[in-house]
């Protein structure tokens, strides 16, 4: 350009001018993006030490090694879930909060989780999730929930000893089945433990039901009691002074696999099954007596954990794409929805057929925003997945600093997963700057 | 035909872009406080009552709360001694995550307090720690028994000093569950199956423990081996020399498997254990009086104390039962190096590895000191007192934590290795041979680095 000669031949400013205005953008792209990516590139084609090379051999692992897949698998399992909820939730949020007189209101408490960092997002889930219902939201509520409709009773935790002494013995299911098979006429006892003494502290003393006190010639008596002393002692299965009767539970007598009887013990813990004919019949307590009482889910176990972590996921970015979709909402053209209106389409139709039509480049963006998201999601996993469940929790990213820093020291590896992610980005990055260039035209 | 999209939009879903991922976990990249002038003029020293007037020290350790205050304490008195100024960085758990970046980064702290001696020898591989001056070295010389310094050295050279030792081998228990129950302290591991029978009938669930804390589970499983094995086994599987497959291996694993398959042994069961991690266990057995026992260290008497239990009396101790032949003793400690050549850095350690340094912490509730010159006096309780008495009588017949003088990878890192295979071991302890299958897979891969 230099060759040519003569007046200016051209509009505008230089070519000198123009590089020179580049030049403190280029040069910081080429410091911060540029330079750290053929590096990134360059450093996962050698191994941890970074003095051999292994050529590809680290981009190999990440697809034999099991930890990574399930990297993978959970990165999919997010980019298939996250991104649809949040602009399905963002598009819901921003049609009906169009028609509420106090929308701003409830925007901005919606939007309000972005203002929160995703780490300490992160740390009020991880406490939301808690298992124990007196200190996590989530089991709070489903344990509510579920004790309006079913109240638990009984007696959670208590079972037989184990050892071949004890009379009664715990079946597979919890039933409790007395070993000895019982005629009418007869007095069986059933001792339980684990149960602690001072959780039946007011109840009566437990009575033996011994033949000689009465058992009618057609029933079958006995005692349900707690056989366990405070402070240790008592004479195992048999009946002690201080030992508690446990009232209330069901008893059954069984016979050729039916239910012949059926009973409630009394306070003191005796019961008597009555009506007999005579033969042999198995005693037993039925498992509904020692229910657990329902505990809410185990948030952060391995199964749920990742629908856990996204749905604090959501928490975060709902908000945000219910804003742009808002925006996105108030330039759509009045006049298309009023002339569907009078033509007598209703509502659901002015939205199926009208709304999303016209929103779809907005929410097309919104969505390839969010999968560029969650791609690269790391601090919610971090901070929500306790250190026991991480590894089914994990993440690319997470994936990715942990072998480079976070114990692993291998780099190397590090890179070539850094490359993975990039290479999986790149695709929508392209996607959602040409549709920008699009519209700009 | 192409709808226009709003300019608003277009920018804050750049921006959403490119701010999603900046809230990091970890507080890695700080800017160092480095040092501002070491040794500004030449000669004149020994003049000044203070000789570190105007250094700066940056010391980096995982301590939080109380033990970080305490530590603090002893900075203190350094600075005061010295005038230097000591910042103090606390890297979390994952002490590797936190230096690995500013050392590649040619930016480390003066000092790092490590947990691992393993650590030790992999930074001295790194050519990233500086050897100790021969003054500091002649303070280990005096107050350490050689296994400690052989403990802090690598490749030959000594890099480091054990400031802080944790006793393993404890158990600690609640002494009102005890008494409801009836069970009492237990000499060898049948008896404590035996106790936890006990206390489990008397509807108090034995053990509360950190499954979500890996490391408390490598803890116990030291013991066991230790105790099961002996000692020549266990020093052969610390290095690898006998792989995780070793039948002596498979004995301990079912050992542990007698407490971990029993619902009603743990609180909340497997599943809750697991998602408990330290000291949250520790409330639960003093705080919320759940359950009876919890399987962890001397430093346990500080959660204890803060969830309202008198130590000593509602929360005691016991040594860890005899499984095999031998008693055992399992050692942890925390291990300072120098990152940097400093005048500072190494004033710093000279002070941690003296006698006068040693007595300021011990007087401070959940320190227990390696220094053999650190007269069990000072310490603030009985206890503490028995178990330095343990510590250093015991010199040569002690071994140091497994896992930590494992590959950090194998022995020290969340979701990883040995903290991983174990919490899935106490999730199926049924799959015993399965367990070693994949601590071997892991050990192996860990150790070939």
């Amino acid at each position: 350009m230099t060759e040519r000669k003569g007046p200016r031949a051209r509009l505008g400013p230089s070519p000198t001018l123009a590089v020179l205005f580049l030049l403190p953008a280029l040069l910081l792209l080429g410091v911060w993006m540029v330079y750290p990516v053929i590096y990134s590139i360059f450093r996962s084609l050698y191994d941890a030490t970074g003095e051999r090379f292994v050529g590809l051999g680290n981009y190999g692992s990440i697809f034999t090694d099991s930890a990574t897949l399930t990297t993978i698998r959970n990165n999919i399992i997010w980019v298939v879930v996250a991104p649809l909820v949040v602009t399905v939730l963002g598009l819901i949020f921003a049609v009906l909060t169009e028609r509420i007189r106090w929308a701003t209101a409830f925007k901005l408490v919606l939007f309000m989780p972005m203002a929160v960092s995703l780490l300490a997002a992160g740390v009020i889930f991880r406490l939301v999730y808690e298992q124990d219902p007196d200190k996590g939201v989530a089991n709070a509520v489903l344990t509510t929930v579920h004790d309006t409709f079913s109240a638990g009773q009984g007696y959670p935790g208590a079972r037989p000893r184990e050892n071949d002494q004890s009379p009664a013995v715990a079946q597979q299911d919890g039933t409790v089945t007395v070993r000895q098979p019982a005629r009418p006429g007869q007095a069986v006892l059933i001792p339980l433990v684990g149960l602690p003494p001072d959780s039946v502290k007011d109840a009566p003393p437990a009575t033996a039901v011994a033949p000689a006190d009465g058992v009618a010639a057609d029933a079958i008596g006995g005692t349900v009691w707690l056989d366990v002393v405070r402070g240790g002692g008592g004479t195992v299965n048999q009946v002690d002074p201080q030992e508690k009767g446990l009232a209330g539970i069901t008893v059954e007598a069984v016979s050729d696999g039916q239910v012949k009887a059926t009973t409630e013990t009394a306070a003191d813990g005796t019961f008597h099954l009555t009506g007999l004919p005579a033969g042999s019949y198995t005693v037993r307590l039925p498992q509904s007596n020692f229910a657990a009482p329902f505990n809410g889910l185990t948030w952060l176990g391995p199964t749920l954990i990742t629908p856990a972590i996204i749905g604090a996921y959501i928490w975060v970015w709902a908000g945000f794409a219910m804003v742009l979709i808002a925006a996105g909402l108030s330039a759509v053209p009045r006049d298309a929805l009023e002339a569907a209106r009078i033509d007598g389409a209703t509502e659901w139709q002015v939205f199926r057929r009208i709304t999303v039509p016209l929103l779809a480049p907005v929410l097309l963006v919104v969505f390839v925003t969010m999968v560029i998201n969650v791609l690269k999601v790391f601090d919610l996993v971090f901070i929500i997945a306790p250190g026991s469940v991480q590894p089914q929790a994990n993440v690319i990213a997470l994936e990715m600093w942990r072998v480079s820093f976070g114990g692993g020291n291998n780099q190397g590896m590090g890179s070539a997963l850094a490359i993975f992610l990039l290479v999986l980005v790149v695709p929508f990055m392209i996607f959602n700057i040409r549709r920008f260039r699009r519209d700009e035209r | 035909m192409m709808r226009k999209l709003p300019i608003p939009i277009a920018l804050l879903a750049l921006a959403a872009v490119a701010c999603g991922g900046n809230s990091g976990g970890n507080s890695g990249g700080e800017p160092a406080v480095g040092q501002t002038s070491a040794s500004s003029g030449g000669g004149d020293a020994a003049a000044a009552a203070k000789p570190l007037d105007g250094v700066t020290i940056e010391v980096a350790a995982k301590w939080t709360g109380d033990e970080q205050a305490n530590f603090e304490q002893v900075l203190k008195a350094f600075q005061d001694k010295t005038g230097a100024t000591v910042t103090y960085a606390s890297t979390g758990e994952d002490t590797g995550a936190f230096l690995g970046p500013r050392i590649q980064g040619n930016n480390p702290p003066d000092v790092a307090i490590l947990p691992q001696p393993g650590l030790v020898q992999q930074y001295a591989d790194e050519n990233a720690l500086k050897p100790l001056t021969p003054e500091v070295q002649a303070q280990i010389d005096q107050n350490y028994t050689p296994y400690w310094k052989e403990l802090g050295s690598a490749n030959g050279q000594v890099y480091g000093v054990l400031v802080k030792a944790a006793h393993k081998s404890l158990i600690w228990y609640r002494q009102q569950a005890f008494d409801d129950a009836g069970a009492q302290e237990a000499a060898t591991w049948d008896d404590l199956v035996k106790n936890a029978q006990l206390l489990a009938d008397s509807g108090t669930p034995p053990f509360a423990l950190c499954g979500a804390s890996g490391w408390t589970l490598t803890d116990l499983f030291e013991n066991v081996y230790l105790s099961s094995a002996g000692p020549e086994n266990y020093d052969k599987l610390s290095k690898h020399e006998i792989p995780w497959t070793d039948p002596t291996v498979t004995t301990a694993l079912e050992k542990m498997a007698q407490i971990f398959g029993k619902k009603e042994f743990l609180l909340g069961g497997a599943s809750g254990a697991l998602q408990t991690d330290f000291p949250t266990c520790v409330t639960q057995v003093y705080g919320q009086k759940k359950a009876a026992m919890v399987i962890e260290a001397d430093f346990v008497a500080g959660a204890a104390a803060q969830s309202g239990a008198k130590v000593g009396e509602d929360a005691k101790a016991m040594a860890f039962p005899k499984v095999g032949d031998t008693e055992p003793v399992v050692l942890g400690g925390d291990i300072a190096v120098a990152l940097k050549d400093s005048k500072g850095a190494m004033a710093l350690l000279e002070f941690l590895a003296s006698k006068e340094g040693g007595e300021i912490w011990a007087k401070l509730p959940g320190y227990l000191s390696p220094n053999r010159n650190v007269s069990p006096d000072n310490y603030p309780n009985e206890l503490t007192k028995q178990l330095a008495q343990t510590i250093i009588s015991a010199g040569e017949a002690v071994r140091y934590d497994m896992s930590d003088l494992a590959p950090s990878a194998f022995g020290g890192t969340d979701g990883k290795g040995e903290w991983k295979d174990l919490q899935d071991f106490l999730r199926d302890p049924s799959d015993v041979k399965g367990a070693q299958k994949k601590l071997e897979a892991d050990a192996a891969k860990a150790f070939k680095k």
